[in-house]
């Protein structure tokens, strides 16, 4: 099973092609309605923090969920049962690095699904999908750009 | 157009009385696609006839267009007002994310008009409009310090846009640019000037709007073809060295403006190449939004302070071929470091730094020629090559020291004629020129761009064209290509795309694109937009006082040989009389 992860923060550009790449998904153009962010560290000339999904083992967003709307991805991370969910928000004051973002449309979280639509559209290599089978034994898939291009 | 798209809200504030309105404009941007066709018309309608560049009346126009958000590299902002460094139309485009924020905004243009009594920024998120006290940041020495304060005190971290001016700005230095995300400019004909007599020190967008498209399945299919191209070899110049790329080949031709146009070669320009900045020097490459070619370079200037042992600095400065000219070259400089200690006090200030390097180079040439003494400069010594006086000469231009400071302020047109020297002041039509000896096209095409001499137009790449084949262009065939290539490009800047994807952009690709957005349109009528752009600022420079046939320029073009040869003044003459008469044709 792989998982979608940040291979190498210092390579991203802030073009933002990942994040339209996340929305255009689900037939969206929009920054907001994706779940992959991405901002800088402090002002651009400090690079950029890339913003996912970590894929947790014991996610703390579907502890807190109060109508077990998130259930466990094989692989780490969850997946939503929108029609279970409340929209009460719980999970997305719970994941501490912000990755869980909301579609305000229909009041409900926007769940990564680790699909690597955003890989795709990185020309940089900065994100990936990585197997995920065993704890502690994450080995790169290597990405469209990585392959090609010694950086 | 799409019933409803948001690209048609046009959002109207008036900073005397700090009020706002949307309004619907679909009749703008139905039929001119937005960018430079909306902005123009918003221009003319909003601007009336004479105002003063630096009065009130004078409106700030900021338009996006059709593909903005929706395609990779529709990622630029056209800013319209009239320049008070011209007196005439100014136009200049400004990447980052300023697009995307105003079209994420749920907007297609933002037109402030009017005056604050004290400095104001304005917040725009989605339809609500902030005025937001700046006496804090009014008067900061530097431009990256009032980003950090602005950052902090508004939301939107990752998407929103910060336009702001420095010092330059609001002392109403006219060629003051406005900086948007570090990095990026609206650089040209002082934008950053006009803020500053509004006492608008900022300009803040962000949003959550979605941008609609007319049908996903086709969006899809042209985004993905568009994408690819952006990965091709079409690109690579930009994405790998960047545009610093063009300073050894032009060099090598005679093209490179060196020492106020001595010269068209600058010896020892290793270093201060791309491959010698990308070498010792490129830190970081950054893109503007919705941009994977990321052609920003920036450099990491690391340096020992003086005073204290083991203890250091490292600035992340930019650099781009045309800063490379204005403020190395140009002033016989060829040392990076030196280009970036330079490049890092004109970009803290916010100066356009190709004025300000022309303004530079000609101060430095009157000096030699005893037109200015130190008693003009206070105390500032010039010398081709030397970073330290040009700094302070920069600092005394944004300080208006005294008068010949003041002069300097206003361009190097103006300088010249109080002080003399004109026939080596590098100025065409009012403005300063751009990086290009490579022959008559250039020159003509600074005289007479569409933006008012920017220097974006086909010249360089016509002259480089005619030299590669060996043959002499005519007049009249060089004039009616330079019209026909900024016919287009008004088409490029009223989606709005960046000029660098103009090899993706054709025609047939752009209406695809359209067409997913929801614009139904042939190849014919691109070409129909284009000429109606064109002509409408061509009337409005008319209706401003442009006077096509009384273009000056510097005798300076001729005495140093171009890349194409010495460029023979009569033959120029006549070539300035058939481009007048080709632009004012239809």
């Amino acid at each position: 099973m792989t998982r979608l992860d940040v291979l190498d923060t210092d390579r991203c550009v802030g073009c933002q092609c990942c994040i339209f790449a996340c929305a255009r998904r689900n037939d969206d153009v929009s920054l907001s309605l994706a779940c992959i962010k991405v901002r800088s560290a402090g002002g651009i000339s400090r690079g950029f923090r890339v913003i996912v999904c970590r894929a947790c083992e014991d996610p703390p967003c579907a502890k807190v969920c109060p109508e077990d709307a998130l259930t466990l991805r094989k692989g780490g991370g969850v997946t939503l049962i929108p029609e279970l969910c409340i929209g009460c928000g719980l999970c997305r004051q719970a994941c501490i690095v912000g990755a869980i973002h909301w579609d305000s449309r229909i009041n409900k979280p926007l769940i990564c699904i680790h699909c690597g639509t955003c890989a795709l559209h990185c020309p940089y290599g900065v994100l990936g999908l990585v197997r995920n089978d065993r704890p502690g034994a994450l080995a790169a898939v290597p990405s469209r750009k990585a392959s090609h291009d010694p950086g | 157009m799409i019933p409803g798209d948001p690209l048609a809200n046009v959002l109207y504030v008036d900073l005397s009385r700090r009020s706002y309105r949307v309004e619907r404009r679909e009749d703008l941007f139905a039929d001119d696609i937005g960018g430079a066709g909306a902005g123009i018309r918003l221009l003319d309608e909003n601007c009336p006839v004479g105002a003063d560049p630096l009065g009130p009346d004078n409106p700030i126009v900021l338009t996006v267009g059709a593909l903005t958000g929706l395609f990779p590299l529709a990622s630029k902002t056209v800013a319209m007002f009239k320049s008070p460094h011209t007196g005439n139309l100014g136009e200049s485009h400004g990447g980052g994310r300023s697009a995307v924020a105003i079209r994420s905004a749920g907007l297609g243009a933002i037109v402030i008009t009017g005056a604050s009594s004290s400095p104001v920024w304005i917040a725009v998120h989605g339809h609500d409009v902030f005025f937001r006290d700046a006496d804090t940041v009014w008067g900061m020495s530097s431009l990256f310090t009032v980003g950090r304060v602005i950052r902090d005190n508004e939301p939107g971290a990752g998407v929103r846009s910060i336009m702001r001016i420095g010092r330059a700005g609001e002392e109403m230095v006219s060629y003051a640019c406005v900086t948007t995300e570090t990095y990026r400019h609206f650089g040209r004909l002082g934008l950053g000037a006009v803020f500053g007599s509004k006492k608008l020190k900022a300009l803040v967008v962000s949003g959550a709007e979605v941008i609609p498209t007319a049908d996903p399945k086709a969006y899809k299919r042209t985004y993905k073809e568009l994408f690819a191209a952006t990965q091709s070899d079409v690109m690579r110049k930009y994405h790998d060295l960047g545009t610093a790329e063009n300073v050894t080949p032009l060099n090598a031709i005679g093209g490179l403006p060196t020492r106020n146009l001595l010269s068209g070669r600058m010896p020892d320009t290793e270093r201060i190449s791309g491959e010698g900045l990308a070498a010792h020097y490129l830190g970081r490459r950054l893109a503007c939004a919705h941009c994977p070619v990321g052609c920003i370079h920036i450099a990491a200037l690391r340096e020992p302070y003086t005073d204290d042992p083991y203890f250091y600095k490292t600035r992340m400065i930019s650099y781009d071929y045309e800063p490379i000219f204005s403020l190395g070259t140009l002033l016989g400089i060829n040392d990076p470091e030196c280009y970036l200690r330079l490049m890092e006090t004109v970009e803290a200030l916010g100066l356009d730094c190709m004025s300000a390097g022309a303004v530079l180079a000609w101060a430095t040439e009157a000096m030699e020629h005893g037109l200015i003494t130190e008693n003009d400069t206070d105390g500032v010594h010039l010398v081709w090559g030397e970073d330290a006086p040009y700094r302070a000469m920069v600092r005394g231009i944004v300080d208006g020291k005294n008068d010949f400071y003041l002069a300097l302020r206003r361009g190097v047109a103006f300088a010249a004629q109080q002080y003399g020297g004109e026939d080596f002041a590098l100025s065409f039509a009012g403005h300063e020129m751009a990086g290009y000896h490579t022959g008559p096209a250039a020159h003509l095409g600074f005289l007479f761009g569409a933006r008012h001499s920017h220097c974006d137009n086909a010249g360089y790449s016509l002259d480089q064209t005619a030299l590669m084949s060996g043959a002499t262009v005519p007049l009249e065939e060089m004039a009616r290509s330079l019209v026909a290539e900024e016919r287009w490009r008004q088409v490029l800047s009223s989606l709005v795309v960046c000029f660098f994807a103009r090899g993706i952009y054709k025609p047939e690709q752009t209406c695809a694109a359209l067409a997913s957005a929801g614009f139904d349109v042939a190849p014919a009528d691109l070409d129909a937009l284009g000429r109606r752009v064109y002509r409408a600022k061509y009337d409005f420079k008319l209706r401003e006082g442009f006077d096509p046939a009384a273009v000056a320029y510097p005798d300076r073009i001729f005495a140093t040989r171009s890349a194409a040869g010495l460029i023979d003044r009569a033959e120029f003459a006549r070539a300035v009389s058939v481009m007048s008469a080709e632009v004012l044709a239809d």
